[in-house]
């Protein structure tokens, strides 16, 4: 029973971790540049759906969408302001860029939304159901986040190889070049991956809010384990990351119940380094190619 | 160097001695520096702070003032929170504004980056909220600090003992956040269980930004624990009482002072009340006199105050109420604003009919702590007041 109850708890967490990790995924598949506040990208969106649903009384709906909106204006204001400035020139300083914009955010919305700690009510996390009278309850929300998590790791793929746009930026990962002269507008299709990305990351805030408690500081942890579990399923793969997730979301919380919650992050983190010590391009991941 | 430093502080000492001894003839204000966070997740915390103390030098200062006449006067500083800039607000209110006492926010880190400083500059410091032990129990001699606030160990204790009584509780199962916090209670518990002849049946960790305890818990539940003690600040709290909700364990759950910083019902849902958690002081049920007169004073003060349900965090008012009113004691026992004189003039200090409990002989050599387990108060959350335990069914 006790194993079950972290089975849920993990397969819930994990799939959060991957929703974000999907959002590393696809702006390093394209661009190869990341957001690397991606926890506070999740946080905008938690917070939006907070202020929306609760302070602004707008009802749960139309907050969430409104607030994943805003998600994705966000990602779009990131590659503008942090990362094509410097990718452009070829420079790596968006990986400190985008770190920075992700605390300039924190601290904003410290300010704005307080630092006190909020909850948003769901009602899917009001009755727990019980699972299996084995005096073990899960709110159907917990349930509802693997589902989405897979499903939109399903959706990815499919976008990346039914429809135009995605054969579009399949093109763009090939081969820049020739990309630009088939006339596909290179700067939108990266900054169109950086809105889907943050986009994610707002989803996973949204979905995460009301099992947690929404705050300013809410996704440092979670962005950094996001990237971890990113890494760990091999970046340039959708399946393997969010893969990667319910692993490491699993792991966590089975590591927790059999050995105690005081091994879990050196346990966890340990693991992360030794697979990629044994597989440097992570569980899922090809090994990069440089033409020269 | 350090020679040459200390050399450098004992100049600045004197000069700062001589600042005071002029301005003593002037009769100008004596200045009480206040440390605390003002702005941020603790603000409301700062804020309470600065109305016990505001209350209490109000009173002092209409009943003449201290050491012939002098004015008590307010200077705060904002901690954010954080040590570093607690320590450089330390040095800037002992070296410019030359106060005669500092009083300490509710961070115990920031608490205890300060004490060195205030030893060494020879300044009395008064905790009125931070409960780590070493901040008193500290090892300086002489010691500058004081505190009038829980003290974790003696909470750790105290819940035990609670435990014991009211829910006959034999085997104790530990929930503690993944800090210094958590880590020193959990040294406490298990010592004061030990003191006792027992040991825990499980001891947790969680972080403070988990989102599920539920396999913390369940491993708890495992090991037959009929009590949790629990030690986590205000999120964290509400994510185990959640927890414990989806697992549908009903145990109960007593806490150190965590819970009430803030929204706990809105965060943990209707189970809240079920934590049953320690303070200092409630503001709700019969009041002494001094209750009521600071009651009465804190609606006149600030309009927002309609009642006691807006005096809140309580125990942040009552704790620097009734440390203003010690302080003012002992300087008046010192007879001037000289730090050791201070020191001194608080073991000297008698009786003081306070709004807490009435002191009697408070500070001493040995104990710096004027509350002790008697004194503390458990409380729960009903909607959104903190009342004592059993005041509302």
């Amino acid at each position: 029973m006790q194993l079950l109850a972290a089975l849920i708890s993990g397969l819930g967490l994990g799939s959060m971790y991957g929703l974000m990790a999907l959002g590393f995924h696809i702006t390093h598949s394209v661009s190869g540049t990341v957001n690397f506040a991606q926890g506070s990208s999740m946080m905008l969106g938690a917070v939006l759906c907070f202020t929306f649903a609760q302070t602004l009384g707008w009802g749960l709906a139309p907050a969430i969408v409104l607030a994943l909106l805003c998600c994705a204006v966000y990602g779009l204001l990131v590659e503008f302001l942090a990362v094509r400035p410097f990718a452009s020139r070829g420079s790596n300083a968006w990986l400190m860029s985008t770190v920075a914009l992700g605390i300039v955010l924190d601290n904003v919305v410290m300010h704005t939304f307080g630092k006190e700690p909020r909850s948003l009510p769901s009602p899917l996390a009001v009755t727990p159901i019980e699972v299996s009278g084995l005096g073990l309850g899960v709110y159907p929300l917990q349930l509802l986040i693997p589902l989405v998590g897979l499903a939109l790791a399903a959706a990815l793929h499919m976008v990346g190889r039914r429809t135009r746009w995605g054969t579009a930026l399949l093109a763009v990962v090939q081969n820049r070049d020739a990309a630009r002269l088939m006339g596909i507008p290179i700067g939108r299709a990266v900054a169109v991956t950086y809105a889907v990305s943050t986009l994610l990351a707002g989803i996973a805030g949204a979905l995460i809010a009301p099992l947690f408690n929404v705050t300013a500081d809410m996704g440092t942890l979670f962005g950094l384990k996001a990237f971890a579990v990113a890494i760990l399923g091999g970046i340039s793969s959708a399946w393997g990351v969010m893969i990667a997730g319910l692993i490491f979301g699993v792991a966590e919380a089975l590591i927790t119940v059999t050995l105690g919650s005081g091994y879990t992050h050196i346990i966890t983190f340990t693991l992360v380094i030794a697979v990629l010590a044994m597989r440097p391009n992570g569980l899922f991941g090809r090994a990069e190619v440089k033409k020269v | 160097m350090s020679s040459l430093r200390r050399t450098f502080v004992r100049t600045v000492f004197s000069v700062a001695c001589m600042g005071l001894a002029a301005a003593a003839q002037a009769a100008e204000p004596i200045k009480i520096g206040l440390i605390t966070a003002l702005s941020g997740q603790s603000a409301l915390a700062g804020e309470a702070i600065t109305r016990g103390l505001q209350i209490a030098i109000d009173e002092v200062n209409a009943s003449g003032g201290l050491l012939g006449g002098r004015r008590l006067e307010l200077v705060r500083r904002d901690d954010e929170a954080s040590p570093a800039k607690g320590v450089v607000a330390a040095r800037e209110l002992i070296h410019k504004e030359k106060v005669a006492v500092i009083f300490g926010g509710l961070d115990t880190p920031v608490s205890l980056a300060i004490v060195p400083l205030v030893n060494q500059a020879k300044v009395p410091f008064m905790g009125p909220w931070a409960a780590g032990t070493p901040i008193t129990k500290n090892g300086a001699k002489p010691n500058y600090v004081f505190r009038v606030s829980a003290v974790d160990e003696i909470v750790d204790a105290a819940m035990v003992d609670y435990a014991e009584k009211t829910f006959g509780a034999t085997k104790y199962g530990l929930i503690m956040v993944n800090n210094p916090w958590g880590e020193s209670n959990q040294k406490g518990l298990v010592a004061a269980l030990e003191a006792k002849g027992m040991k825990p049946v499980g001891s947790e960790k969680f972080d403070g930004n988990e989102v599920d305890v539920v396999p913390q818990l369940s491993r708890l539940k495992a090991a037959g624990a009929d009590v949790l003690m629990m030690v986590g600040n205000i999120g964290p709290s509400a994510q185990v009482v959640k927890s414990l909700d989806r697992m549908g364990w009903k145990v109960p759950v007593v806490s150190h002072w965590g819970p009430a910083g803030g929204r706990f019902t809105e965060l943990a849902g209707p189970n809240a009340k079920n934590v049953h958690f320690v303070q200092t002081y409630s503001f709700f049920g019969e009041q002494s006199p001094v209750g009521q007169k600071v009651i009465d004073a804190l609606k006149a003060k600030y309009p927002n105050v309609k009642g006691p349900e807006d005096i809140t965090p309580a125990v942040g008012v009552a704790n620097a109420y009734d440390a203003l009113h010690l302080t003012a004691l002992a300087i008046q026992n010192a007879g001037s604003t000289d730090g050791d004189a201070i020191r001194e003039g608080y073991y000297k200090i008698d009786s003081y009919d306070g709004l807490i409990k009435q002191y009697k002989k408070p500070f001493s050599a040995d104990s710096h702590d004027a509350i002790t387990a008697q004194d503390y108060v458990w409380a729960q959350f009903i909607d959104d007041r903190i009342l004592p335990v059993g005041l509302v069914k």
